[in-house]
């Protein structure tokens, strides 16, 4: 039976008041970056009497640095569209990376006592921590979907908790030493490992959000939940894959950030979290759920890259850093609180 | 009142009546809520408002609050008319009213929610609690309520939170009382003891206003009433005068205008025969059959269960009892998704709550529901056939837009509306079920919605269509099933309907 073909009632239909053609968000961001990056530019000049951008070195820290929060941040932009929040990210990765570094150990040490022992391939250290970031993950959509708690509160528990199994696997000793093969993730391909892998992270995500069914049903949930059901949309499975490849991103996001500076520490990922959620909110991503884009987020770990990199260059005492962080921050959410309402009134 | 009166009004309390609404006008975006409307309370009576849903009752309490100001006309308390630009100035003029939803804080005490705003404090301005549980008791006490002041309101039953906003209401001092609906929530014993407080109200003067959609409690607790129709004042009587008839044709009273095309449509095999479907405490029993071409009118008053059996249905709440069958054949439905899988569409009552992804597009908000099957291919979504098809929707139902990539939210009520009814015609459904079709949106896009549903059935949709508007209801329906407080109390065939007829099943 096919009812697409009712017969069309008078009046012309697409032919209401032309509107003017909107912007897309992530160019007026894209402008915000190099608006900041030309700002340093200047500045740089006039006080240090050196360029800021032609400096391929200062370039590739720049993206090196925002590899690791990116990949989390991707994550967490997904979790953040369906509505809800991740505060574990940063939690989460110590604690995938101090179980993965154990797997990741080269076998000098060790052989002296038992020779038997031998490298293991990098894989596994690589899918342990996969696998830790994506239970963190699993075990935050089940309480959010199961027990009905809010996203906040059981990624703030799973916070807590994450960091002190972190602590707890190896007493709080750091672990290095790592074999070869598994230092190449953060180092190999001419040190743009980590470079290469946030990028095909990103474009993974973006046709995923963009194309995929999967993608739709994220955006409906994060724009109303109860349409969604009604929809024909099963809430609860999905919040729990969304969490789960938050925790999994996370996770990898780990494995590059120890394999590039070679140990692994307890108190690594301090407040990777509240980057990664920056990131999102800069990038134009919004916290009421529904709106957002993975190239807004890249670009927004691009911002704070830059001006991190553009404050060490111009010399700027970190406090300060800090203190213009929070401010952009909360710009961001002004910003996207303004245009929400913009768009009601209209 | 003549210029006379109010001089000699000056210092004695001789003026006729408490609250006075006179040629007042309310009009929202398309819609004339109140024409011209009157309404004349004297203190110490019950004065009952009648009226079918949507002839203008709630909004005319709104005004007199003071949460809605008028377009025209005004309103006069103990004489002297008196602007209410904000819901503080109709408190602080005497002016109380109880809402339908209660508006208390749950996680508060029943003394802390009487008297927020205005604690009573000790020498330190600090709020002295001692004297606030004082306070409530004595009022407690003078109302004959029995509840412990410091219990929270959000372990208290739903007549005894009533008696809170009841008590609320009286502390204020008030003359006049406004009670919307008071006991659609609360049981026959608890309506007892609410009846002797409203008595014990009225012997100390003070003006009640009570709207009602009961016939028995009309007579019971009323002095006088006044009949509301489309926006309309009908009139005032003294409810010792009248009759329960008399008033179900001062409700009704009018034609049915032709702007419903139903056309004769061949009814075809059942298609979705619903059996003894119950959940526990919202509605029993509920059996009726729909079929093919068929349109079903679900009419009864708000609450009685019609949106809850829709939900049902289509797997939005759990039932504990009954059975579905579609095509002859028993299925079992868990949740929409298998709703939807089976054929069934549900255009939901509240667009705003359960329809529209509002910060999406049009496109994103149309394909929502063929997500599951259509257009996806090994996860990816056809975006190219989707939009064609999207847009060939839109079109026929002639949404006004710029374009599909527009937000739905800058749409109009009605271009919204058809925006969700493109959405599950996608889905080529058999059985459409539709929870107020054409509420809150303008005259045209009406009746462009009745003509699809009816051009619907002639394809051999079968139709279930939700509606409080009796029109509506009458004009479209093949059969029109009544309900009343959870249970069907009447099925009518379309030629034994009329607006007396479903009343007299809806308002029992």
């Amino acid at each position: 039976m096919s009812n697409a073909t009712i017969v069309a009632a008078e009046g012309d239909a697409m032919n209401a008041p032309k509107v003017r053609k909107k912007r897309p968000q992530e160019v007026s961001i894209l402008l915000v970056l190099l608006g900041i990056a030309a700002f340093f530019e200047v500045l740089g000049w006039i006080f240090v009497g050196q360029s800021f951008l032609a400096n391929a070195s200062r370039l590739q820290i720049i993206i090196l640095q925002v590899s690791v929060i990116g990949i989390i941040a991707v994550g967490v932009t997904q979790v953040i569209i369906t509505g809800g929040i991740d505060l574990s990210s940063g939690s989460v990765v110590a604690m995938s990376a101090m179980i993965a570094a154990t797997f990741a150990q080269n076998s000098e040490w060790p052989k002296i006592i038992n020779p038997a022992l031998t490298d293991l391939p990098f894989v596994v250290p690589l899918i342990v921590g996969l696998l830790v970031g994506g239970a963190a993950g699993f075990a935050n959509g089940w309480l959010i979907t199961k027990t009905k708690i809010p996203p906040f509160i059981a990624t703030l528990g799973m916070m807590v908790s994450a960091r002190g199994v972190a602590r707890w696997y190896t007493n709080g000793s750091p672990v290095s030493g790592f074999t070869e093969d598994f230092a190449q993730i953060g180092n190999g391909m001419g040190r743009w490992a980590p470079v290469v892998i946030f990028l095909a992270v990103a474009v993974f995500f973006h046709v995923l959000m963009r194309y995929t069914r999967f993608g739709k049903f994220t955006y409906a949930i994060g724009a109303n939940p109860q349409a969604a059901r009604v929809s024909g949309i099963n809430i609860d499975a999905h919040l729990i894959k969304v969490y789960m490849i938050a925790g999994l991103l996370a996770g990898l996001a780990a494995m590059v950030a120890i394999a590039r500076i070679k140990t692994a520490q307890a108190g690594m990922g301090l407040m990777y979290e509240l980057d990664a959620i920056a990131a999102a909110v800069i990038g134009g991503v919004s916290l009421s759920g529904g709106r957002g884009r993975i190239t807004g987020t890249v670009i927004g770990a691009l911002i704070l890259g830059v001006m991190l990199s553009g404050f060490t260059f111009l010399r700027i005492d970190a406090y300060y850093q800090d203190i213009i962080k929070g401010l952009i921050i909360i710009a961001a959410v002004v910003v996207d609180q303004h245009r929400q309402n913009k768009a009601k009134k209209s | 009142m003549s210029s006379q009166q109010q001089q000699l009004s000056r210092n004695a309390v001789d003026y006729e009546y408490v609250l006075e609404v006179a040629g007042v006008r309310k009009e929202f975006p398309g819609v004339v809520a109140l024409d011209d409307v009157s309404l004349r309370v004297r203190p110490g009576t019950v004065h009952a408002l009648m009226g079918e849903n949507g002839a203008g009752k709630s909004t005319l309490m709104k005004i007199i609050a003071g949460i809605y100001s008028p377009d025209r006309g005004e309103v006069r308390l103990r004489g002297k008319a008196i602007s209410l630009r904000r819901p503080l100035d109709a408190q602080q003029s005497g002016i109380a009213m109880i809402h339908q939803e209660l508006l208390l804080m749950n996680s508060m005490t029943v003394a802390e929610n009487i008297w927020i705003r205005r604690e009573p404090r000790n020498v330190f301005r600090l709020i002295d609690h001692a004297k606030m549980h004082a306070q409530t008791q004595a009022l407690f006490d003078r109302l004959n309520i029995k509840l412990d002041p410091e219990a929270e309101i959000g372990d208290l039953s739903v007549a005894n939170r009533q008696m809170v906003e009841i008590a609320k209401a009286v502390s204020f001092d008030s003359d006049v009382l406004i009670m919307d609906e008071p006991t659609s929530a609360i049981t026959e014993n608890e309506v007892e003891h609410l009846f002797t407080i409203i008595r014990g109200l009225r012997e100390r003067g003070i003006g009640i206003v009570y709207i009602t959609h009961k016939m028995s409690e009309l007579f019971e607790i009323a002095d006088e009433f006044s009949v509301f129709r489309d926006g309309q004042y009908i009139g005032t009587h003294l409810s010792a005068d009248v009759n329960r008839d008399d008033i179900i044709r001062m409700m009704v009273g009018r034609d049915i205008s032709q702007m419903f095309p139903k056309e004769e449509v061949e009814i075809g095999a059942p298609v979705l025969e619903v059996q003894g479907l119950s959940r526990e405490g919202v509605f029993h029993d509920i059996s009726f059959t729909v079929h093919a071409g068929e349109i079903v009118g679900f009419a009864g008053l708000v609450g009685s269960g019609r949106s809850e059996v829709c939900c049902g249905i289509f797997g939005v709440d759990e039932t504990q009892a009954g059975t579905l069958k579609i095509d002859g054949e028993v299925v079992r439905i868990k949740s929409p998704g298998d709703a939807i899988a089976h054929g069934i569409a549900f255009l939901t009552e509240d667009r705003k709550e359960t329809g529209c992804f509002l910060p999406l597009s049009i496109q994103e908000n149309v394909q929502a529901a063929v997500l599951h099957r259509k257009f996806v291919r090994a996860g990816f979504v056809d975006e190219a056939a989707l939009a064609v098809e999207s847009e060939a929707i839109c079109k026929t139902l002639s949404v006004k837009t710029p374009g599909m990539e527009e937000v739905i939210e800058n749409l109009s009520g009605g271009n919204q509306q058809k925006v969700l009814i493109g959405r599950w015609l996608l889905t080529e459904p058999k059985i459409l079920i539709l929870d107020e079709p054409t509420r809150g949106i303008d005259v045209g896009a009406k009746a462009e919605i009745h003509r699809l549903i009816t051009q619907l059935a002639h394809k051999g949709v079968a139709v279930l269509m939700v509606s409080s508007e009796m029109p509506e209801v009458l004009g479209m329906s093949d059969r029109i099933v009544v309900m009343h407080e959870g249970r069907i109390t009447g099925i009518l065939n379309r030629d034994e309907a009329d607006q007396v007829a479903i009343m007299n099943l809806a308002a029992q």
